[in-house]
């Protein structure tokens, strides 16, 4: 039964892909729709690693940042095919978190929060400063679009079904590695380390490889996004960035495939929404957070099922 | 089986195992007792590699434990069912009892875990009727078997129980011993840490009394049942004879 709800969620979801991809003519809808996609492969990865395993990076803003970085020099400075830059982006990031995370990892709570924050801040001001390469505070200029042999991802629609593409893709990897061995003991980490390494699960070398998945998701990311926009800056992945999506795993559930999705969904598009209210924009965006969180305490997935129960319960009376 | 020689453990500079030594022959149920603070479960830590600061000898099947990591100590074949139980509360009942069984894959067990499984449900039955309740429900007596199947999940050779009584009722007491009793009989060997020494002296062949982090008494759990000392402080029985012999 399990199994089932599961697919017909995913056809749910792949049929809305298309109609969406197809149907929508208005640039201004598929650019935002495609920085959903983005954001929500930036909750899924921060997700594994915070609702799954349970350990905080308040950092993660700077893999997304590598993986365009990377992209960027490569595909610019140095002619590189954009698609041959994808394996250097992703596995810069892979690196940088295998050697970060080995001794960020020992830390928990608050210390691991602290670690990985500075961390986000060295590579922030590693973009901005080392100019010659990075192009500094003003940015980087002149990305040429995604080119897949034949294939050129320079239209909106293009890129659309591009980016979802890879959302699901790394929503069906994303479930499979929680349903799998050892995704329950991610989640065992997550609820007791010591008892999780007493029954024989080697936590420090799982979490590494569990941060160094998201790190590698997160520059997936940055990499889009960097022939999206042709443009990058410094700002795109400073700290703000990195809390911005602890906030759509927060708000979307920890813990929760689907709630990543949520989450990016409502963080990409309240913004947008609230230019109504002009100059108070970000105190309604602040209300709206905090309610979240004061009526729903587990994310969106789970309110929204919980509140369906309760219904159902009282329809049931 | 085991064989632990002078064993000194260390949380910063207090020490709180100050040499101690026992052995474990295989098919045998040991107890140790002692009061709050005695150092039992520091050994257990100690023997399980999540204490790592200790010096002396920690001998299993004649390889020396020193320096081995948790997850190392298991695959040797020692597990452990940690005080407090330590059950994994919002995953499934099923999820825990695979957990338990992290470390079988390298054995190609993918058969043998569903024996396991199989075999585990039947020696508590009231697991196979929880198993996909979150562990978090379960009551103390069933969280405590939960444990216990848990750590049977990895195939040990030897058994460590830390305080499997702690917080139950007589009745279910009863019960565990009963089932460590079925599992000796079927080959494992089994240390069993408690304060209920009483519980633990009926179920065990032989045992330690513990006291501040040295071994003050050993011997035959009949022994042990008969012995003064024993009674007053752990048993609680013949506390007016003891002062009336004075």
């Amino acid at each position: 039964m399990y199994g089932r709800a599961q697919k017909i969620i995913y056809a749910v979801f792949v049929i809305a892909v298309i109609i969406l991809g197809w149907s929508l003519d208005n640039e201004y809808y598929l650019q935002l729709l495609i920085f959903i996609g983005l954001n929500t492969l930036l909750a899924l990865s921060l997700n594994m690693l915070m609702g799954y395993a349970g350990q905080i990076s308040l950092g993660h803003a700077a893999f997304y940042g590598i993986g365009a970085y990377v992209t960027a020099i490569l595909t610019t400075t140095y002619n590189v095919e954009p698609i041959l830059a994808l394996p250097a982006a992703v596995g810069a990031a892979m690196i940088v978190a295998w050697i970060v995370g080995i001794p960020t990892l020992r830390l928990s709570g608050y210390y691991l929060g602290m670690g990985t924050l500075g961390f986000g801040m060295i590579i922030h001001i590693l973009f901005r400063e080392w100019s010659s390469v990075t192009g500094g505070a003003s940015g980087f200029v002149g990305i040429p679009p995604l080119e897949i042999g034949p294939l050129i991802f320079d239209s909106r629609r293009s890129y659309f079904f591009l980016v979802w593409g890879v959302v699901l893709l790394s929503i069906i990897m994303c479930r499979r590695i929680i349903d799998s061995r050892v995704g329950r003991a991610l989640r065992s980490i997550h609820d007791g380390e010591k008892a999780a390494a007493a029954i024989g699960v080697d936590t420090k070398k799982l979490k590494v490889q569990v941060f160094v998945l998201s790190a590698a998701m997160a520059a997936m990311a940055g990499f889009l996004y960097a022939h999206l926009i042709y443009f990058i800056s410094p700002g795109t992945f400073n700290f703000v960035a990195s809390i911005r999506i602890v906030t759509m795993v927060v708000i979307g559930g920890m813990a929760s495939i689907w709630g990543a999705l949520f989450g990016a969904s409502l963080l990409t598009l309240l913004p947008e929404w609230l230019h109504a209210f002009s100059e108070f924009e970000m105190v309604v965006y602040g209300l709206i957070l905090m309610s979240v969180m004061i009526f729903l305490p587990r994310g969106l997935t789970r309110g929204v099922i919980d509140i369906y129960y309760r219904y159902r319960k009282s329809h049931d009376k | 089986m085991l064989r632990v020689r002078n064993l000194k453990c260390f949380y910063g500079r207090i020490m709180a195992v100050k040499g101690v030594s026992l052995s474990v022959n295989a098919g045998e149920i040991i107890c140790l007792i002692g009061a709050n603070g005695a150092g039992k479960t520091t050994l257990l830590s100690a023997v399980c590699g999540l204490l790592p600061t200790w010096t002396g000898e920690i001998e299993f099947e004649g390889q020396s434990l020193k320096g081995l990591d948790p997850p190392a100590v298991v695959r040797r074949g020692i597990s452990l069912v940690p005080e407090g139980r330590m059950i994994f509360p919002p995953l499934s009942v099923m999820d825990n009892l695979r957990l338990g069984a992290y470390t079988m894959y390298k054995k190609k067990a993918a058969e043998a875990v569903e024996q396991d499984l199989e075999s585990v449900m039947t020696l508590f039955p009231i697991l196979r009727e929880r198993s996909d309740q979150p562990a978090g429900t379960l009551s103390g007596g069933e969280q405590q078997m939960l444990a216990i199947a848990r750590a049977l999940m990895a195939r040990p050779g030897l058994l460590l129980l830390d305080e499997p009584s702690m917080g139950l009722a007589p009745m279910i007491v009863e019960k565990i011993m009963e089932v460590l009793e079925v599992l000796r009989s079927r080959g494992l060997t089994i240390v069993l840490v408690e304060q209920n020494a009483l519980a633990a002296l009926e179920a065990a062949d032989r045992g330690y009394v513990f006291e501040t982090g040295a071994v003050l008494l050993q011997g035959s759990a009949d022994e042990l049942l008969a012995d003064k000392d024993v009674k007053r402080a752990y048993l609680g029985k013949d506390y007016g004879d003891f002062y009336d012999a004075v």
